[in-house]
């Protein structure tokens, strides 16, 4: 367990409580206007959902846009379990997060067989179809939605948010992230390597569904009423717009283009009619003086804190 | 027992027949060359024994074990590691990493492990950072484990690439133009690398090459391979002067 606690995590943890309690004090004391909280929930949910898809476009390489079909799985069983069957909050996000990776694994074992365009098709494919499902389903409201008591508080969206955002860093920089990672560079080579592609195919995308599922279920606990509209395939280009604006391949650059993103609407809320001329331009500049994304493939770390890095773990030996 | 022996392979792409009823035999530590002409076959033959491709007909026994059928993946666990013609490195990544994820297969930590950060995470870690440095050493690239693998000069992406796949812990090697693209020196060292490594890992070796004098200089056996099938065999001298290799390489009215 020493390596644990070391300096990097123990800042990055005062970090996140540090920012936890100032705006939860800021809340409790009602300084912070109801808008900016909403906001802020909002990043939360986006974050969570662009780390989640950066693990299969960005880390594994395979190409989605069905992660609005996830998010609406996780969204309405955990309504269901929260609602209709009145269960704890917990059990119906975690209901909901598990239900969309069993999604995950059902769409992905005959999808990931499928490369490029093709694979972005069938996935987008697959969240026109739950949304469709959704909709024609009366139990769960058909087309006029789903009404719910908001039980999500700015605790448990930051909380889920970081918890989330940790168990997806710490796969990836571990040796079944990097095979992941090798997909995406060479499959060819990673096979060769003994990585079992089709199993990191799958587990990549089995755990981007689980948390999409999981911010569908923050996001239906929050919101008051779901509807089936809200989960078309604009929202999967939004999260994917999120992730090549922050820079495919980079956790935290899918967390800094999620937060760009939801501020860059948020801001622009006033101006409806020219949001989306407004984002559109400030993209197509992006794509042509930084095409990798604000982040490239870096990660922001703590590693100049002084933890012994690779190097110099090396020269010891 | 032979470690490897192919039993009248053959594969067809439709009608073309690009391997015949091939017969190989590697016993454990013998270094085999396989050349033959541009189109003869000998990369499919690679291809077919590291499972990229189905065979037609045939049998691949490795270590008592038939092989064919297999994925390549587990072609890789059952102790067969191979290179490529046209290198393919992890080349977005560094240098370390690149070794690293050769030694995936054989980490001791679960996915739970990594999501978690067990203790087994940390240890498994390091030790695979251990073995990785230690394989770099050897190959000379320790001081660039952290450099990006496609800045590396073409000689050194080459190392690297022989480097990862004996990070996978083979019995058999299998080298598909380790010296394209090198000048003499380069191929020199190479040669001499592939015999320090082959005592150093005691391995097997099954290499192809166009470079006559890196195959002549270090193989014990050599197989000629021609429009799918093996048109001689034996040792160095002996394939020099035999005349129907003469002919594949050189044509009819030379000899």
């Amino acid at each position: 367990m020493r390596n644990l606690f070391n300096r990097q995590n123990i800042v990055a943890l005062l970090g996140i409580v540090l920012l936890y309690a100032v705006v939860q004090g800021l809340i409790v004391s009602d300084i912070m206007p109801p808008f900016y909280k909403l906001t802020l929930i909002q990043i939360c949910i986006y974050i969570i959902l662009a780390t989640s898809l950066n693990l299969i476009n960005g880390i594994t390489g395979q190409f989605s846009i069905g992660h609005a079909g996830f998010m609406a799985i996780g969204a309405y069983i955990s309504a269901i379990i929260t609602t209709i069957l009145n269960g704890p909050l917990v059990l119906g996000l975690l209901a909901g997060a598990i239900v969309a990776a069993l999604a995950g694994i059902l769409v992905g074992l005959p999808t990931l067989r499928l490369k490029g365009d093709y694979l972005a098709i069938a996935t987008l494919g697959f969240g026109e179809i739950v949304r469709i499902i959704f909709l024609n389903t009366e139990y769960v409201g058909g087309a006029a939605g789903f009404t719910l008591p908001s039980k999500i508080t700015w605790t448990w969206a930051f909380g889920l948010m970081a918890l989330s955002v940790v168990l997806m860093k710490n796969f990836v920089n571990s040796t079944h992230g990097r095979a992941c990672i090798s997909i995406r560079e060479n499959e060819i080579a990673a096979e060769s390597m003994g990585v079992n592609t089709t199993k990191y195919k799958v587990m990549a995308f089995t755990m981007g569904a689980f948390f999409a599922g999981l911010a569908g279920g923050i996001y239906a606990n929050y919101f008051y009423i779901i509807q089936p509209m809200t989960f078309n395939f604009l929202l999967s280009f939004n999260i994917l717009v999120m992730i090549v604006l922050g820079g495919l391949g980079s956790m935290t650059g899918g967390i800094v283009g999620a937060i760009v993103m939801t501020l860059a609407s948020a801001l622009l809320a006033g101006v409806p009619e020219w949001r989306n001329v407004i984002t559109a331009v400030l993209l197509v500049i992006m794509m042509i003086f930084r095409p990798t994304g604000i982040m490239g493939t870096k990660e922001f770390s703590l590693n100049f804190l002084g933890k012994k890095s690779e190097k110099n773990a090396a020269s010891k030996n | 027992m032979p470690l490897l022996k192919i039993d009248n392979l053959s594969k067809s792409f439709g009608g073309l027949k690009a391997v015949s009823n091939l017969n190989i035999e590697i016993n454990q530590g013998e270094l085999i060359g396989l050349i033959g002409p541009n189109g003869a076959g000998k990369t499919t033959v690679f291809n077919l024994l590291t499972g990229v491709y189905d065979k037609t007909e045939g049998k691949m026994t490795f270590q008592d074990r038939e092989v064919s059928g297999l994925k390549p993946y587990q072609v890789t666990q059952r102790g067969m590691a191979r290179t490529f013609q046209n290198i393919r490195l992890f080349s977005d990544l560094s240098v370390i990493d690149n070794v690293k994820i050769a030694y995936h297969q054989r980490t001791s930590y679960s996915t739970v492990s990594a999501l978690f950060r067990f203790p087994s995470y940390y240890s498994g870690e390091e030790e695979m950072l251990r073995k990785a440095m230690e394989l770099l050493k050897i190959f000379n690239l320790e001081d660039k484990a952290q450099e990006t693998a496609k800045n590396l000069p073409y000689g050194e992406q080459r190392r690297l690439e022989i480097a990862r796949a004996l990070g996978t812990e083979p019995k058999l090697l299998l080298l598909d133009e380790p010296a394209a693209g090198m000048n003499p020196q380069e191929t020199q060292d190479l040669m001499n690398l592939i015999r320090w490594i082959r005592e150093q890992f005691k391995l097997t070796i099954l290499l192809i090459e166009h470079d006559m004098s890196l195959v002549m200089g270090v193989c014990e056996r050599i197989y000629v391979l021609d429009y799918g099938t093996i048109i001689a065999q034996g040792t160095p001298d002996e394939i020099k002067n035999n005349p129907k290799v003469i002919e594949a390489y050189l044509g009819e009215e030379v000899v």
